[in-house]
């Protein structure tokens, strides 16, 4: 009895065995199903989802002017002080005072992209891009001041 | 065949207590491949039957906790996406949910049904890598690729509705950040198709192989009444029959109003807990087939103040993750953040029960019967 049971299990793991290898050969043999991607030599096709959260960028227009009022709005909602904004103050040529920003600092090193701090925008003046290779060797390079040298706030935007 | 698996149901065959020295202490991690973090489990073998196991926990403690107090209701919501990374949508969904009560916020209907929809396909993903790890810790390695193929589509989808893979930060205070993606429904209907193909894909692999089943039959014993008295909830709770289910015994959300099952084996070993799970994955994709088509039209956020602050009181929220119940519970004395925060992790209690499930078997089956509870290490931690 005990040797009848030891042959039958034999027989129904080499079964067992054989059903598993069947779905192996089945995939070897079937090019289609692979979905694997080059990663790295594949990058000039690459394509990303168009909401994927990869950095920080403030878009500018060709005039080289860009929407943010310098409100603070994303430096309160950032969970971990990655956005510091450092405002000055124009005078127009009414001979008024307006604020506007100095400088948008950008910690990258320190962002988790939650996407709290686009969410919380009241101008849309930020944005996730799809950027996603931050590697570098100086962490200094991943400060970042996102308004471009000479930007100005686009007009009409308040 | 030759396992003495009897010993288990007999804990008075683990030979009685020797002189020191005669016992091997060994370490399995914090750095192992089958604790699928940094757990450190210090063993006590006699030859090769364990006498007990002892987790030493704190090597993943990130104290969010205590860094919860310093972030106000809107912010510390995706600090949770990283206690149980495989379940981050539910996580948040918790701590949005524990929010919402506080401020009596209605969410509105499109919302909730948005929520459900990522609560279950992140079951479903959560579920499938365990099914691919579980199998590749009992030395099957193709079921690892299998799993994360699949998983790979939940995770384009949340990509590109939620715009992350693993952290989504998708729930807010009062609803969903963004609306869904106009490829949403198309995408998660071709998903659950080809995923009920899988599935019996996967049975045919893996839980069908004799090999597998004397593994996982009779291992890992954890009694109904022990399930109960350490605390386990989840699939390793209902493994051992204990109904537990948050989604049927507190519903929250619309899960009152859906056809689902609660999953209960009564087989007490690992092959129970691992069947509950596979057939949790069959029941997670009713519940996206009902809601997908059914989406009603609307506002996808609640309208909230900018600034939240919760009345002076204590708030708590339970929720289903994939390993079992969360819970959520805020002391608020009225400020813009908590005065105190708790979770209550599903991971801690399942491990707990851990030393007697395996106490008294032989340390090969030490590694099925921990993946079967599906220990994620941040969670435990936290």
């Amino acid at each position: 009895m005990f040797i009848k049971n030891y042959i039958k299990e034999v027989f129904g793991a080499v079964k067992s065995l054989w059903t598993g290898m069947r779905m192996t050969g089945y995939y070897f043999t079937h090019k289609k199903e692979v979905i694997t991607e080059q990663y790295p030599d594949n990058r000039a096709t690459l394509q990303l989802a168009e909401r994927f959260r990869g950095e920080v960028v403030m878009p500018h227009d060709e005039n080289n002017q860009h929407a943010c009022t310098g409100c603070s709005a994303c430096e309160i909602a950032c969970p971990n002080a990655t956005i510091k904004i450092i405002n000055k103050f124009d005078i127009l040529p009414d001979g008024k005072k307006k604020k506007a920003i100095d400088k948008f600092v950008y910690h990258l090193e320190l962002c988790t992209m939650c996407g709290l701090c686009v969410e919380a925008c009241p101008t849309s003046a930020i944005k996730m891009a799809n950027t996603f290779e931050h590697s570098v060797y100086d962490r200094r390079q991943l400060t970042k001041t996102l308004n471009q040298p000479g930007s100005k706030i686009r007009e009409g935007v308040e | 065949m030759f396992r003495q698996t009897e010993i288990i149901n007999q804990p008075s065959t683990i030979p009685p207590s020797k002189e020191e020295g005669e016992y091997l202490t060994i370490n399995v991690g914090p750095q192992h491949p089958a604790t699928h973090g940094v757990l450190h489990l210090v063993i006590t073998l006699s030859g090769e039957t364990i006498i007990n196991i002892e987790p030493h926990l704190g090597y993943i403690h990130r104290s969010i906790e205590k860094m919860c107090e310093s972030l106000s209701y809107r912010q510390f919501i995706y600090v949770t996406s990283r206690m149980d990374y495989l379940s981050s949508h539910i996580n948040n969904h918790a701590c949005a949910l524990v929010v919402e009560k506080g401020l009596q916020v209605e969410v509105p209907q499109r919302a909730q049904y948005i929520r459900v929809i990522m609560d279950e396909l992140t079951r479903i993903a959560s579920h499938s890598l365990w099914w691919g790890a579980m199998a590749m810790d009992l030395g099957a390695f193709t079921p690892f690729f299998h799993a994360f193929r699949e998983r790979e589509a939940i995770n384009e989808i949340m990509e590109e509705t939620c715009g992350a893979r693993l952290t989504m930060n998708y729930m807010v205070p009062g609803g969903v950040m963004v609306d869904l993606h106009p490829n949403f429904q198309q995408k998660t209907k071709a998903l659950i198709q080809a995923y009920y193909n899988r599935l019996d894909e996967w049975d045919e692999l893996v839980t069908g192989n004799i090999i597998f089943q004397n593994r996982m039959k009779g291992v890992g014993m954890l009694s109904a009444e022990n399930a109960i008295s350490y605390g386990c909830t989840g699939p390793v709770a209902r493994g051992s029959g204990v109904s537990c289910d948050v989604r049927k015994i507190y519903p929250y959300e619309i899960y009152n109003q859906l056809q689902f099952d609660e999953i209960l084996e009564t087989g007490c070993d690992s092959l129970a807990r691992y069947n509950v799970r596979l057939k949790e994955i069959r029941q997670s994709l009713k519940i996206v087939e009902q809601l997908i088509d059914n989406i009603p039209e609307g506002e996808f956020q609640a309208k909230t103040k900018a600034v939240l602050k919760l009345p002076k009181g204590e708030f708590y929220q339970r929720v289903e993750t994939a390993r079992g119940e969360l819970g959520v519970y805020i002391v608020s004395e009225g400020g813009t953040t908590p005065y105190r925060i708790k979770f209550r992790s599903p991971g801690f209690s399942n491990l707990s029960a851990l030393n007697h499930m395996v106490k008294g078997s032989k340390i090969g089956d030490l590694i099925a019967a921990m993946g079967t509870l599906d220990l994620v290490i941040p969670d435990i931690d936290r």
